[in-house]
């Protein structure tokens, strides 16, 4: 059993398809998401986190179908949504407990596991502090103190890195690769450089479809220096889109 | 005062003691008094000596107390959100000052047409703004972390509801008091315009719920009443059934279509 496993998912936003008959089997490990704006990265992401039901298709997570009772899933996920609204006056600790209290965990547990998940995104110092008092990388590692203070099995970050400066980038991959290797964790980025860094996998969508899965050296050697980029994992991933969808924009 | 052992001096008191074993001022006399008595005192002298398992268990203890520094206090506030959304105080605040406006308009003689009140006006929206923060995309803006979480769900909303409900019909009792209007014709309508918003919400979501709703009451039901200066049908006696009908049509939908509030799609 893979912790996600998703078969032929369709999901429909107005007119067209979002996710487009997409299949995915994900297991342990850090796993990059990549693709353009509008290739349905966030669509995919909140049908795998459950508040967006899929209008046709299977899909499995840690085990049990994502279409019945969701409570138990739920409490083992973690999930930061690409545009992460939060209470402005809510301290840092408060508002990460109230998540921890929305996830069900058990009171007992709560004031440690938030300690614990602050300080494994730096933020102990500011936990008595105002949310609106922070910096937007700041604010994007509570979302992401958040994701983690449940330890869950399956964690969903939709472009986790916005906002965060290069030092904080780094201390991020360190942290993604701590988690992958107990819990299947999905990133989805537009950062290609985020992804040669920090994942062992790369799954590439284009037009909500699945273009591409490899690790990121597969990525590398599908580009030729004719290909658009300053890498060759970008040279890799611009020859892959601009073959599915004619751009890389 | 307890006399010592063998009809010595007196036992010290625990304070006494206290400032002895942290060596804190003491006057002369005392400090003497208590060392004559704990040489012949065996007990005095086990208060005095730290107790291993007490040391132990505080050693055990402390770092503990240290992760967790104001337990009661975080405990009372969890509890309280676990009611009201956090995005809804001000709202709720909101709610209660237009009541007293209305309030004051009516005690000022400010009446709309065929002497409705305005309290009887504002009674079926003020709750649909507190539900529309409660749960709504637009007012909540953590509405896409709660959604994911085990608790996103009809109790939830139902909490919530409950919480607005706690606030909104308390002040409209005392409107209701101040302005002799009677409970039949505010209550009802209230619960239902409330119900009303969850029942569509599972429809076409919170947020555009509250809308619709909202500007249905002004234009079929507001307006008119301003612009012929005539009490709508509304407000009638006779109306109560039809509003006891929405109301429990509107729990029924609410109930059958419970699942949409763990997705997405109840926000919007």
């Amino acid at each position: 059993m893979q912790a996600i496993e998703a078969d032929s998912l369709v999901v429909r936003l107005g007119k067209r398809n979002a996710v487009n008959g997409l299949s995915l089997r994900l297991g342990q490990g850090v796993h990059g998401l990549l693709g353009p704006n509008g290739a349905g990265k966030t669509t995919l992401i909140r049908t795998l986190a459950t508040v967006q039901s899929p209008t046709s298709g299977t899909l499995s997570l840690l085990g049990s179908p994502a279409n019945g009772k969701l409570r138990p899933v739920r409490r083992r996920l973690g999930y930061l949504p690409q545009h992460f609204g939060y209470y402005k006056r809510f301290k840092v600790r408060e508002f990460v407990e109230y998540l921890a209290w929305l996830k069900e965990m058990p009171s007992a547990r709560i004031p440690g596991a938030v300690k614990t998940a602050l300080e494994r995104v730096g933020l102990t110092d500011r936990a008595e502090d105002r949310m609106k008092s922070l910096s937007g990388g700041m604010v994007r590692r509570v979302g992401i103190a958040q994701a983690i203070v449940n330890s869950p099995d399956v964690l969903l970050l939709d472009e986790p890195t916005v906002g965060l400066d290069p030092a904080q980038r780094l201390r991020f991959r360190e942290l993604v690769a701590e988690l992958g290797r107990s819990s299947c964790v999905l990133i989805s980025t537009h950062l290609v450089e985020d992804v040669a860094a920090a994942c062992t996998d790369v799954v590439l969508v284009s037009e909500g479809s699945l273009v591409f899965r490899g690790t990121p050296a597969d990525l590398a050697t599908a580009g030729t220096t004719e290909h658009v980029g300053d890498s060759p994992i970008e040279r890799g991933y611009s020859a892959l889109i601009s073959a599915n969808a004619g751009g890389a924009w | 005062m307890n006399r010592g052992p063998r009809g010595g001096t007196a036992h010290p008191s625990d304070q006494l003691l206290h400032r002895y074993s942290h060596d804190q001022d003491i006057p002369a006399d005392q400090l003497w008094a208590v060392e004559s008595h704990l040489e012949s005192c065996g007990p005095c002298r086990g208060r005095l000596a730290p107790e291993p398992i007490a040391e132990a268990v505080w050693a055990g203890l402390e770092p503990l107390l240290d992760a967790t520094p104001q337990m009661p206090r975080t405990r009372a506030w969890r509890r309280v959100h676990a009611w009201v959304s956090p995005a809804a105080g001000p709202w709720l605040a909101m709610i209660l000052l237009v009541t007293a406006a209305a309030v004051a308009l009516d005690r000022v003689g400010v009446v709309v047409g065929d002497r409705v009140s305005l309290v009887v006006l504002v009674a079926p929206v003020l709750p649909v703004l507190g539900v529309a923060a409660s749960w709504g995309r637009s007012l909540d803006p953590a509405h896409e972390l709660t959604a994911a979480t085990p608790r996103a769900g009809l109790p939830l909303v139902l909490r919530r509801t409950a919480a607005v409900l706690a606030v909104t019909v308390p002040g409209l009792a005392a409107a209701g008091l101040l302005t002799g209007i009677g409970v039949v014709r505010w209550l009802l309508p209230c619960l239902a315009f409330t119900v009303g918003t969850l029942a569509l919400g599972t429809l076409i979501g919170v947020t555009r719920a509250a809308v619709v709703l909202v500007a249905a009451w002004a234009v079929v039901i507001v307006a008119p009443t301003i612009a012929f200066s005539r009490t709508a049908l509304a407000f009638d006696q006779a109306a109560t059934p039809v509003w006891a009908g929405l109301l429990v049509a509107g729990l029924v939908v609410t109930a059958v279509r419970r699942m949409t509030f763990t997705r997405l799609e109840g926000n919007r």
